[in-house]
């Protein structure tokens, strides 16, 4: 199976530093890909270049969405890259703390809808046909992600997970073929963890959508990954299965120490 | 409850304003008798003045915190005034309403010429107020030089008809372009900007607007300024100086509402959102595939459309236009206006407008402590309602159900 994304050879260079070093990584339909890795090993890096926050020195990055040519990302603005069918989730909750929940997810739309300012003064027919649209799968995003009864809530008045969940609830909304997870579990409980697990899955398949993640907690990263990429320094040190991983030496060696209870 | 801690609290700000204002008010130099005046009733009363002045504020504070302590607990619902709660209220809402039409538009039967020329100029603040409201509420962009747009739209009114005698109809919305243009040429180079840094830079952009139109003779005769500019016209009816100020009148009504209107839908719409999302986080914005420069770029242009027409009145009203008028203090006026008001609420700009300019005319008696009861307003503001005096309350959305279509 062709990969939906396909990075080779990625470099990103801050000066003398290099973040990235000629990494490789791919994932194909239906697949949930964990990307990790020592903390300071550039995985939010290539998260940002993959995204567009920033644009590498060096390399490919193709995207190929259902059925459709692959396209070269690099350089291309987040808007872009989001329009694509990329949608990310941030490492340090990201979301529009005086905003509602609703509205929140309803940013989300904005790039898939096209109402300008002629239609926001007038408020014709379309726009208000639009708007409702906007209001109603957004609100049915919410109700899959088990976050309707905070629908009218300001975000920045929810639970630490729910916060969570409403991030990756506005990423969906974009409506992405890839979703990307910057540690996803960061600060939940074993409860909300578990709770994650399903919520990973289920979107993978159910609504379709493949999902690359980066994430520390290594029983989460076992359990739901199909494939692991293992980072150090910037390079590439392993890829393989959740098994394959958990027994190679250098991955040990380098991230996981030397006992291993994972 | 007054306890020996506050006494002592206050005592000692009396004994530091004391100290603090003892050169000015305490030493005076006769230079005629060439010796010194000790003035110590002066050091007296300032003691026991701010000795009371401190005693309140602490008591304010108290009473402040306290109540803060109450409403934790219970859900959220602080932010709302009075004002609005009356509103909300069917009861009083439609008196309310109807009340206020009859008064604008009697104002005129009721009011001297003077008042109602000065109305006319808390209505062209009104616009611009809410103009920046687009910019600084909804899109968080600081922006110390829309007094500048203001400039673009007064003299492209002077200089067109100057030119080519083009009309207050047609440079009304030329006027509107022409800043509009310009708002996208000053947003272009700091969109990368944020912040402290974008205040600089739009300060920097009102003053370089004001210094052209200073020294570039040729182009606006400097400081001489554009006289005989025409009042609006009515269908060419020759009006007396009377029927043109409340012709004037209305139409800044209408003007008003329609900026309204205007913004209002701007607000609660998809566009409306993205600004708001703009203000709120600028990368997750991006992220979630929100163009940035497209969105701050109209922010900034529609904001400045207002503040180019309400320049072209202001030429129209005045007849005479010179940049003395479009000086840095405008900017802080409107900004001023906008943060008092509140920021994002459009019932907030209005009130705001209101009280800045109405409110100096009126205490004329007191104009030579203008500046310090103004400053005195905002810092106690600041404290007592950060939100201002009607905080945004926005449209929320509300999910209809699948049963309704």
């Amino acid at each position: 199976m062709k990969p939906i994304l396909d990075v080779k050879n990625l470099t990103m260079k801050f000066g003398g530093l290099t973040a990235l070093d000629n990494l490789d990584l791919d994932v194909r339909e239906g697949e949930i890909v964990a990307l990790i890795g020592p903390n300071g090993a550039g995985k939010t890096t290539f998260f940002n270049c993959i995204t567009g926050i920033y644009n590498p020195t060096g390399g490919d990055i193709l995207v190929r969405g259902s059925g459709k040519e692959s396209i070269r990302i690099n350089g291309l603005k987040p808007n872009k890259v989001t329009q694509k069918g990329l949608a990310r989730t941030f490492q340090n909750i990201r979301l529009f703390p005086n905003m509602t929940v609703l509205e929140n997810v309803m940013i989300g739309r904005h790039c898939r809808t096209n109402s300008g300012i002629l239609g926001a003064i007038f408020r014709g027919q379309s726009t208000v046909r639009e708007e409702q649209q906007v209001v109603e799968d957004s609100y049915a995003i919410l109700e899959k992600i088990n976050l309707s009864q905070f629908v009218d809530e300001l975000a920045m008045n929810l639970p630490y997970g729910a916060q969570r969940r409403l991030e990756i609830a506005r990423a969906m909304a974009t409506n992405p073929f890839l979703l990307l997870l910057d540690e996803p579990a960061a600060g939940m409980n074993p409860q909300e963890t578990a709770e994650l697990d399903e919520l990973i899955v289920w979107i993978r398949d159910t609504e379709k959508i493949s999902i690359l993640l980066i994430e520390h907690d290594m029983k989460l990263v076992m359990s739901l990954s199909d494939r692991i990429f293992v980072m150090d320094y910037g390079k590439k040190i392993a890829q393989g299965t959740p098994d394959e991983i958990k027994c190679n030496p250098i991955v040990i060696k380098a991230y996981l120490g030397e006992e291993m209870d994972a | 409850m007054v306890t020996l801690e506050e006494i002592k609290k206050s005592f000692l700000a009396s004994i530091w304003f004391m100290f603090l204002t003892f050169p000015i008010m305490v030493i005076r130099v006769n230079t005629v008798q060439n010796e010194i005046e000790w003035r110590w009733k002066n050091m007296i009363l300032i003691g026991i003045a701010s000795f009371i002045l401190s005693f309140f504020w602490r008591n304010l504070f108290r009473q402040k915190i306290k109540k803060g302590k109450q409403k934790d607990p219970s859900e959220n619902t602080e932010k709302i005034s009075i004002f609005q709660k009356v509103l909300k209220e069917k009861k009083y809402y439609y008196p309310g309403t109807v009340a206020l039409c009859f008064f604008v538009t009697g104002f005129p039967l009721l009011f001297s010429l003077y008042q109602i020329n000065i109305m006319i100029t808390a209505l062209i603040y009104v616009m611009l107020g809410l103009g920046l409201n687009i910019v600084v509420g909804l899109a968080g962009l600081l922006d110390l030089g829309y007094v500048a747009f203001y400039a673009v739209g007064a003299y492209s009114y002077a200089l067109l008809h100057y030119h080519f005698g083009i009309g207050f109809w047609t440079a009304l919305p030329l006027g509107g372009l022409l800043s509009a243009l310009f708002g996208i040429l000053l947003g272009y180079p700091v969109l990368r900007l944020r912040g402290d840094y974008l205040a600089i830079v739009t300060l920097g952009f009102g003053e370089i607007i004001r210094l052209i139109l200073e020294n570039w003779n040729e182009f606006s005769f400097g400081p001489s300024g554009i006289a005989n500019i025409p009042r609006p016209g009515f269908f060419g009816i020759k009006m007396s100086l009377e029927g043109h100020t409340i012709y004037l009148y209305y139409l800044m009504i209408l003007l008003v509402l329609f900026t309204i209107f205007v913004v209002n839908r701007l607000q609660n719409s998809r566009i409306g959102r993205a600004w708001i999302a703009l203000r709120e986080d600028e990368i997750a914005c991006q992220a979630m595939g929100i163009d940035k420069a497209k969105t701050k770029l109209t922010a900034f242009a529609l904001g400045a459309t207002w503040a180019g027409m309400g320049g072209v009145i202001f030429a129209a009203k005045t007849t005479f236009i010179n940049p003395a008028s479009f000086t840095i203090w405008e900017s802080i006026i409107i900004l001023c206006i906008v943060v008092l008001g509140g920021m994002g609420s459009i019932l907030g700009v209005i009130s705001g407008a209101m009280i800045l300019i109405l409110l100096p005319e009126y205490l004329r008696a007191f104009s030579e402590y203008r500046m310090l009861i103004f400053g005195v307003v905002l810092v106690v503001m600041m404290i007592f309602r950060p939100g201002g005096i009607i905080p945004d309350i926005r449209r929320a959305y509300k999910y209809k159900g699948k049963e309704t279509h």
